[in-house]
């Protein structure tokens, strides 16, 4: 086929995608230029803000923040790693011992987002609560005494605490973990399993040498799908925490919507993302996966 | 076939026939087995407990404002869900904003999966890496300079930017979406329309949109459900405008009324229930499609052979 009708052939397609592709254009690319644009910009909101090109708005963001930032990266990284420690052996289940319920189960595993996020965050409030089953319980095993002196909890209590922003932003985030990992294991060919333990391999070394190992794809789209939403929450920080436990999403909400500091705001935003898309780049390296999502 | 499904069972239990010789390898794969199972069951606790709690708390009649304690059953709030000062309001908003959103990001967002399944175009993967950067992007980035746009170009926020934010950040997932329905789409249905004299519009309209169909309705269920659900990228660009999940972010501090739980509940039992009905019209859809392809194709072979 030659050149000109490949692209007579091919012509269709950009119709199609001209008001979809516009609509990201106008509303996702062009906003993260004006985000950008913001960033560099002093001022206030009654006189406006005049771009100055001063870069410092992201050293002073960032320092004056940096508790915030640090505690983001701690909690957003527990939570991913909880919820892996929770949905890998759970996909597993699924996925090689589902059966005809296989769909079944998945719906269960969605089923948290069927209701909304705030409503299921504001159970968790209920089921923490101070002189709840859970807090009163851990209580009397002197388990709080243990995580109280952790720093995990304070107080001999569960609500307003890390321990309660972990586990929200864990359970929030957990069909987003368990869903790629499902995927992933599903579609490994049990022969192989097979042909392992026919060459004398034992169980951990099977898996340790073809379920983990096929399963990475599943492994890096869970935890960048947990991570990167985890980092950025705020609700859970607001609903579950208390202002010792403040995360970088909350201050980039508090410093646009109750301070109008646009330009400080938008320096944290954008720091924000650029982190991330650097960490998925590194993260792609090491895990030596192309598949995204 | 046979020997396929008996090879499972014996290569699973490589100790079987030296059971004698190691009994603990037997009992230790048993544990093994039950304590796997046991821990998804108590993960599918965790993940239901909550939902259960809000049901349950949908039936609470709580003392003060707060409904974070058992007090004593009643169904007060499921006779007037809508009894409390701007929820009904909220909710309206909030349906109206993801029926408009799912219409449209739908109908843009299935354009886009067609365009991308169909044809190769110059430009392709740079049209994927673009569909999948708003998913990586954590929500208060997009919302915050979305906000920004609007600030900077002094655009009034309300129902129109909630609108644009919504229909933003679902398309990508409509996309994603149908382009997975598409992979098993069989051209030549198309193309046996097309010898038979239909013009494109109504190969499209018969052939294309109905094969289709099954998955543009399973986005445009998704897209509601992103829409309805949304708060971040919301809040910052609702102005004064209060949707449900902005209504309850508002009660949290001061007391959620029951309500709040009474509406949680209908729309995930409307969830399940829509789930279940899709479940179902999709397994008879697929069934009927195989057969109906089968047919196509097995003509167009034996037209070919004459």
């Amino acid at each position: 086929m030659g050149r000109v009708t490949k692209l007579f052939r091919a012509a269709p397609a950009y119709p199609l995608l001209l008001p979809g592709m516009l609509w990201l254009a106008v509303f996702f690319f062009v906003p993260m230029y004006y985000l950008l644009d913001m960033s560099t910009r002093t001022g206030n909101l009654i006189q406006g803000f005049a771009q100055t090109y001063h870069f410092a708005n992201y050293t002073d963001a960032i320092t004056s923040n940096q508790a915030q930032l640090t505690r983001s990266l701690l909690y957003a990284g527990s939570a991913t790693l909880l919820a892996f420690l929770i949905a890998y052996p759970l996909a597993y289940v699924i996925a090689f011992r589902g059966g005809r319920f296989k769909n079944l189960l998945l719906m269960l595993v969605i089923a948290p987002f069927f209701t909304n996020y705030l409503i299921r965050t504001l159970a968790w409030e209920t089921i923490l609560a101070d002189h709840g089953i859970v807090t009163h319980t851990l209580k009397s095993l002197h388990v709080l005494s243990v995580t109280d002196a952790l720093g995990f909890t304070s107080g001999q209590r569960l609500l307003a605490t890390p321990l309660a922003v972990v586990a929200g932003i864990t359970y929030n985030y957990l069909p987003f973990m368990t869903l790629p990992l499902y995927v992933s294991l599903e579609k490994i060919d049990k022969r192989l399993l097979e042909a392992a333990l026919d060459l004398y391999a034992n169980r951990a070394r099977a898996f340790l040498r073809i379920t983990m190992p096929l399963s990475l794809p599943g492994i890096f789209a869970g935890t960048l799908l947990t991570f990167i939403p985890a980092i950025g929450d705020y609700i859970n920080a607001y609903l579950l925490g208390s202002t010792q436990t403040t995360m970088i999403g909350n201050v980039i909400q508090n410093k646009f919507l109750t301070f109008n500091d646009y330009p400080s705001a938008a320096a944290l935003s954008f720091t924000l993302m650029a982190g991330i898309l650097v960490f998925i780049i590194i993260y792609a390296r090491i895990l030596g996966t192309e598949e995204l999502a | 076939m046979t020997t396929e499904a008996e090879f499972p069972a014996t290569a699973l239990q490589p100790a079987a026939d030296t059971t004698a010789a190691r009994p603990p390898s037997r009992f230790w794969a048993k544990v093994r087995y039950h304590v796997l199972t046991v821990y998804a069951a108590l993960a599918f606790l965790y993940l239901l407990i909550p939902i259960a709690v809000v049901i349950a708390f949908s039936f609470n009649s709580p003392p003060g404002r707060f409904n974070f304690t058992w007090h004593k059953f009643s169904t007060d709030a499921w006779q007037h869900p809508f009894s409390t000062p701007g929820i009904q309001d909220a909710v309206i908003l909030s349906l109206k904003v993801a029926v408009l959103s799912t219409v449209i990001s739908t109908v843009l967002g299935t354009l886009i999966a067609l365009a991308l399944t169909r044809y190769r175009f110059w430009g392709r993967s740079l049209t994927n890496f673009v569909i999948f950067l708003p998913m990586a992007t954590p929500e208060i980035v997009m919302g915050s300079s979305l906000l920004t746009l609007f600030i900077t170009i002094s655009f009034n926020r309300g129902f129109t930017t909630i609108l644009i934010a919504h229909v933003m950040f679902n398309i990508s997932y409509v996309v994603v979406t149908v382009k997975a329905r598409m992979a098993g789409f069989d051209r030549r249905l198309e193309e046996a329309a097309m010898d038979l004299y239909a013009n494109a519009f109504t190969t499209f309209r018969k052939i294309t949109l109905p094969l289709i169909m099954p998955g543009v309705m399973a986005a445009a269920l998704l897209a509601f459900a992103l829409s309805i659900d949304d708060f971040v990228i919301t809040q910052f660009n609702a102005g004064p405008d209060i949707t449900f999940p902005l209504f309850i972010y508002g009660a949290a501090r001061t007391g959620v009324p029951v309500q709040v739980n009474v509406i949680g509940s209908m729309i995930f039992l409307t969830a399940v229930l829509l789930m279940v009905i899709n479940l179902i019209v999709q397994n008879r859809r697929s069934k009927r499609d195989a057969a109906i392809s089968r047919g196509a194709v097995r003509a167009a072979q034996a037209a070919e052979a004459a």
